[in-house]
């Protein structure tokens, strides 16, 4: 399991593996956000961690559909699956997903702060809204798996994931915002919408990884 | 798809299939019948019921849009039934049930959309309000789209099926995440001051036309469905005969060539 | 009052016109298909089943 971790998380580094270039989207979409709205700093500060949230939403959707499709190209995969038998799948998977958060989506979590500055937001917005997308990311990834493993041999399931996805992370986005916007509204406890951010991300990588073992098993016999 | 696949696969649709497409032959008219019986008398109860005090005659929308939200959650529970068909029991006809009720749910649910807007729009006085029901069918409505864009984006059937089973059973353990954390937004985003549909409770004079219009909606989809299964099942054959008119083609040509 | 009149014919004819989309897509499609398969027994492609039946496999 190690050395799969290792070596999905190098491959993932490299230049081809979109690590990069999701980083750079991320910072793309949210650049281009102000020129939408317009440069008013008060406006951008009160929607600031909503931008963030979409952005990584986005940005990490950008590179799921690679993360079986690869695999399956040279073979690999299906000597993991053979490798696994029926109860280590979907902890083969987990693995996998673990590798591609630490490699593609992490380095968009540590980018998020540096934005927040741009985006004109308090400190405390910028710490709560970096803490919801550690949380509240991997749940993406998770589910982005099942839906991954299900177009893995479509040669264009890009879009198709992103449109089976998007619906399933409403919660994460919904806890995400709140507990990003309770760090800075006083009133409002930004505990429970944290907690409950974590739980839906713990469900979900039972879940997801489940569900896409199930499928990629399907997809080879 | 490895070539010994196939013709173990065909046997396997074979023997439930041709059965179905008899069982289909009659029950079609049967329920398409009681279908329009019951439709008829439910729309006779709808328009000859009592005017709502507060609503007044917007409150007929209620009749068919009551049912549709209903279906709607119907016809995904039957699409989730059959996904645990195709994954457990590894029926044939689980994954031509789960394919054929997407398109069929897709719509009911836009049309309990449409109805709820159309109905909004002189209750609330807008169209759309972002509450916790009106946003959950609407997510609902956008799983109905990306499955029924998974299950036909594959050309071949047996790959789809157990792709779509596994999409839809992972939608189906979130909807209650999805509906629990929208209106958790909900209340965080605007006070219950909407009009909610109802009241306190439904007058007998009411719920029975709304009963038996329910019944009819369901007759209609259970129509529709059986119809377009059978119409899944006749696809698959022809395609599988597509296939082998290739191959007969291609022996004869290989023969013609020796 | 007849402008919620308006509201409510509008609301049962979408779901009129909805409900026909759906019946004659359903129908539709149904044809074709047998249309399809009829046209494939007439071009004498038949199934290992029905082949094994008439003895001329």
């Amino acid at each position: 399991m190690l050395a799969l971790f290792r070596r999905d998380f190098l491959l993932g580094l490299r230049a081809g593996g979109g690590a990069l270039t999701g980083l750079v989207f991320y910072l793309a979409v949210v650049a281009v956000m102000p020129f939408a709205v317009g440069p008013d700093l008060n406006l951008l500060a009160r929607i600031g961690p909503a931008v963030l949230w979409i952005g990584a939403l986005l940005a990490a959707l950008l590179g799921l559909d690679r993360l079986f499709q690869a695999d399956r190209e040279d073979g690999s995969l299906d000597l993991l699956l053979i490798e696994a038998d029926r109860h280590m799948a979907a902890l083969t998977v987990f693995t996998k997903c673990a590798a591609h958060w630490c490699a593609s989506v992490l380095p968009l979590v540590l980018a998020a702060p540096l934005l927040g500055l741009f985006l004109n937001m308090e400190p405390a917005g910028i710490f709560g809204t970096t803490a919801a997308l550690a949380a509240g990311t991997p749940a993406i990834v998770f589910v982005g798996a099942a839906g991954a493993a299900v177009a893995v041999a479509l040669p264009r399931g890009g879009v198709l994931v992103s449109v089976l996805i998007l619906p399933l992370a409403i919660p994460v986005l919904i806890f995400g915002v709140s507990a990003s916007y309770a760090a800075v509204a006083d009133p409002d406890p930004f505990l429970p919408p944290f907690l409950i951010l974590c739980g839906i991300t713990l469900f979900l990588a039972v879940v997801g990884p489940v569900a896409a073992a199930l499928a990629l098993r399907g997809g080879t016999d | 798809m490895s070539e010994t696949g196939v013709p173990a696969r065909n046997l396997a649709l074979l023997g439930n299939p041709t059965r179905f497409l008899a069982l289909a032959g009659t029950l079609v008219p049967l329920l398409a019948g009681a279908t329009v019986i019951v439709g008829v008398v439910g729309l006779f109860l709808a328009f000859t019921a009592p005017e709502d005090y507060q609503q007044g005659i917007t409150v007929r929308i209620m009749y068919i849009h009551v049912p549709f939200a209903w279906l709607s959650m119907f016809c995904y529970t039957l699409m989730a039934v059959s996904a645990l068909g195709t994954l457990v029991w590894r029926h044939p006809l689980a994954d031509v049930a789960l394919k054929a009720a997407a398109p069929i749910g897709a719509v009911f649910t836009a049309l309990a959309l449409v109805t709820g807007s159309v109905w909004g729009k002189p209750m609330w006085g807008t169209w759309w309000v972002w509450d916790a029901r009106l946003t959950s069918v609407f997510v609902l409505f956008l799983m109905y789209l990306g499955l029924i864009a998974l299950t036909r984006a594959f050309d071949d059937p047996s790959r789809s099926a157990r792709a779509a089973a596994v999409m839809t059973l992972v939608g189906f353990i979130n909807i209650p995440i999805i509906k629990f954390s929208v209106e958790w937004w909900n209340t965080l985003h605007q006070p219950a001051s909407v009009l909610r549909m109802g009241g306190p409770t439904i007058d007998p004079s009411m719920l029975w036309p709304l009963l038996v219009m329910a019944a009819a909606m369901t007759l209609l989809f259970l129509t529709l469905h059986v119809a377009a299964m059978r119409t899944e099942v006749l696809r698959r054959r022809v395609s599988v005969l597509q296939r082998m008119a290739a191959r007969q083609a291609e022996h004869a040509a290989g023969r013609a060539a020796r | 009052m007849s402008a919620h009149a308006a509201y409510v014919t509008a609301a049962y004819a979408l779901s009129a016109a909805g409900i026909a989309a759906l019946i004659g897509w359903v129908w539709l499609d149904y044809r074709g298909r047998k249309r399809d398969l009829a046209m494939l027994v007439a071009a004498g492609i038949r199934r290992r089943s029905e082949r094994a039946r008439d003895g001329t496999a």
